[in-house]
């Protein structure tokens, strides 16, 4: 097992799931639109109070691409499962943790990259200011990642149950806490005038410790998925 | 060369199989038949590594597979009951990915010749794999085998779906495998029309 080979077979991986991407738009638009259309309900709903919406638009843009990332997951693996590509995954002679960072970063790269691109467009909406809106890609950007490896986690758990999208839910979530509040709370703070260096450090530790963690979980989930 | 060691095997209450002791040697191959349900395909899948055994071990080459992890996939290749296939790619890109994952490099020559051996011709390399038959979407995987370097060929029911024409072609290419000092195991319910040294049938009773 050379290490070109492996570059290989994750390279082969994240090519693959993009170009399957590209061949279903509808799928890869489906969570952007999900965001959008939130985002866009709550200014309506709550009214046009410029300091309401300064106040509750960090927590509103970031619960929206945290359940936008979450209507994603379920597609992680299913397709893989279901068509038995996961079986060939899962007897390459590259270890499967790798190749589940691969299948994570084309998952990223498909669902959490645009949202990130469209924040700050959205974060206008709600009256944030230049230095905010910077704040918020920057917190995005490292955490809708960490959202992705915690998330694969999840699917991979439940693959092959029924009704597995609720239960995604229900395991995910509360691992996802943490970076909801890191990640508000960076955007907060420097509307405050606090800074946002101390959250955004821990979203990195954040996203460092689930790129450390997260891959051999889901390996060892689909193993048992598989069997 | 491949053993199966004292192998035992129970899906949920049900003992499939017990006290299994076989070996394969290099350029011969093992028929697995039985009837439906016996177990022939757990039998495959605990060969792949897939499914950990309930009881006794799989050697190569004298060492358990569950040791040798990655270094034994390497040494592999199957081809399950489910194709492997992504409906949205044509055969060619299912094929050029399909070999990319195992780490090794494949050309589109490669990929198109080993379509055309399979008897999928050119116009048909281009299509998205989901308007493909039953049979089509089948010889899509078996191309793998036409690019397979690894010793050890691991098939579940390679012949379903397939032509008279198909099912020759791939009997050569499992023949000239074993003929180069290659082993196979494969579930069938057909006569393998290879000849009778090398094969060795298993007869599951479930």
């Amino acid at each position: 097992m050379s290490r070109s080979s492996m570059w290989e077979a994750v390279g082969g991986i994240v090519r693959r799931d993009l170009l399957l991407a590209m061949r279903r738009r509808s799928d890869a638009a489906m969570s952007v639109f999900f965001l959008v259309i939130v985002v866009s309900l709550f200014p309506l709903g709550v009214g046009p109070e410029p300091a309401v919406l300064r106040t509750i638009g960090p927590g509103v843009l970031w619960v929206a691409a945290l359940l936008a990332c979450l209507l994603s997951l379920a597609r992680v693996f299913t397709a893989d499962y279901v068509d038995g590509t996961l079986e060939q995954m899962v007897l390459v002679p590259q270890p499967l943790a790798v190749l589940v960072v691969g299948k994570v970063f084309a998952h990223w790269v498909i669902s959490g990259l645009p949202i990130v691109l469209l924040s700050p467009l959205l974060g206008l909406q709600f009256g944030l200011s230049g230095e905010s809106l910077g704040v918020l890609v920057m917190s995005l950007l490292l955490g809708t990642p960490t959202l992705s490896m915690i998330g694969t986690i999840g699917a991979a758990l439940v693959l092959g149950v029924r009704g597995s999208g609720l239960l995604v839910a229900l395991l995910v979530l509360p691992l996802y806490v943490p970076v909801l509040i890191f990640g508000a709370g960076a955007v907060t703070g420097s509307m405050a005038g606090i800074g946002a260096e101390a959250n955004l450090s821990l979203l990195g530790a954040c996203l460092v410790l689930s790129l450390f963690l997260a891959p051999w979980a889901t390996a060892a989930a689909l193993r048992i998925a598989l069997e | 060369m491949l053993q199966a060691v004292t192998l035992s095997c129970r899906r949920g209450e049900r003992r499939l199989f017990s006290d299994l002791t076989i070996k394969v040697e290099p350029g011969t191959l093992l028929a697995v038949v039985g009837e439906n349900g016996s177990g022939k395909t757990s039998l495959l899948r605990i060969f792949s590594s897939l499914l950990p055994p309930d009881e006794g071990s799989i050697l190569w080459d004298g060492e358990d597979i569950h040791q040798l992890k990655e270094l034994y996939s390497g040494q592999l290749t199957y081809i399950g009951h489910l194709n492997g296939i992504k409906d949205d790619l044509t055969p060619l890109e299912n094929v050029m990915s399909a070999i990319n994952l195992t780490g090794e490099a494949c050309s589109r020559t490669a990929a198109q010749e080993a379509l055309e051996a399979i008897g999928l011709k050119r116009p048909v390399h281009r299509l998205p794999s989901k308007v493909l038959s039953q049979g089509q979407k089948r010889r899509v995987a078996l191309a793998r085998l036409w690019l397979s370097t690894r010793p050890l060929w691991l098939l579940d029911e390679p012949f379903t779906s397939l032509d008279a024409a198909s099912t020759g072609v791939v009997t050569q290419r499992l023949h000239a495998h074993l003929q180069r000092g290659g082993l196979a195991v494969i579930v069938t319910h057909q006569e393998v029309d290879l000849p009778v040294e090398r094969v060795q049938r298993l007869r599951l009773t479930g």
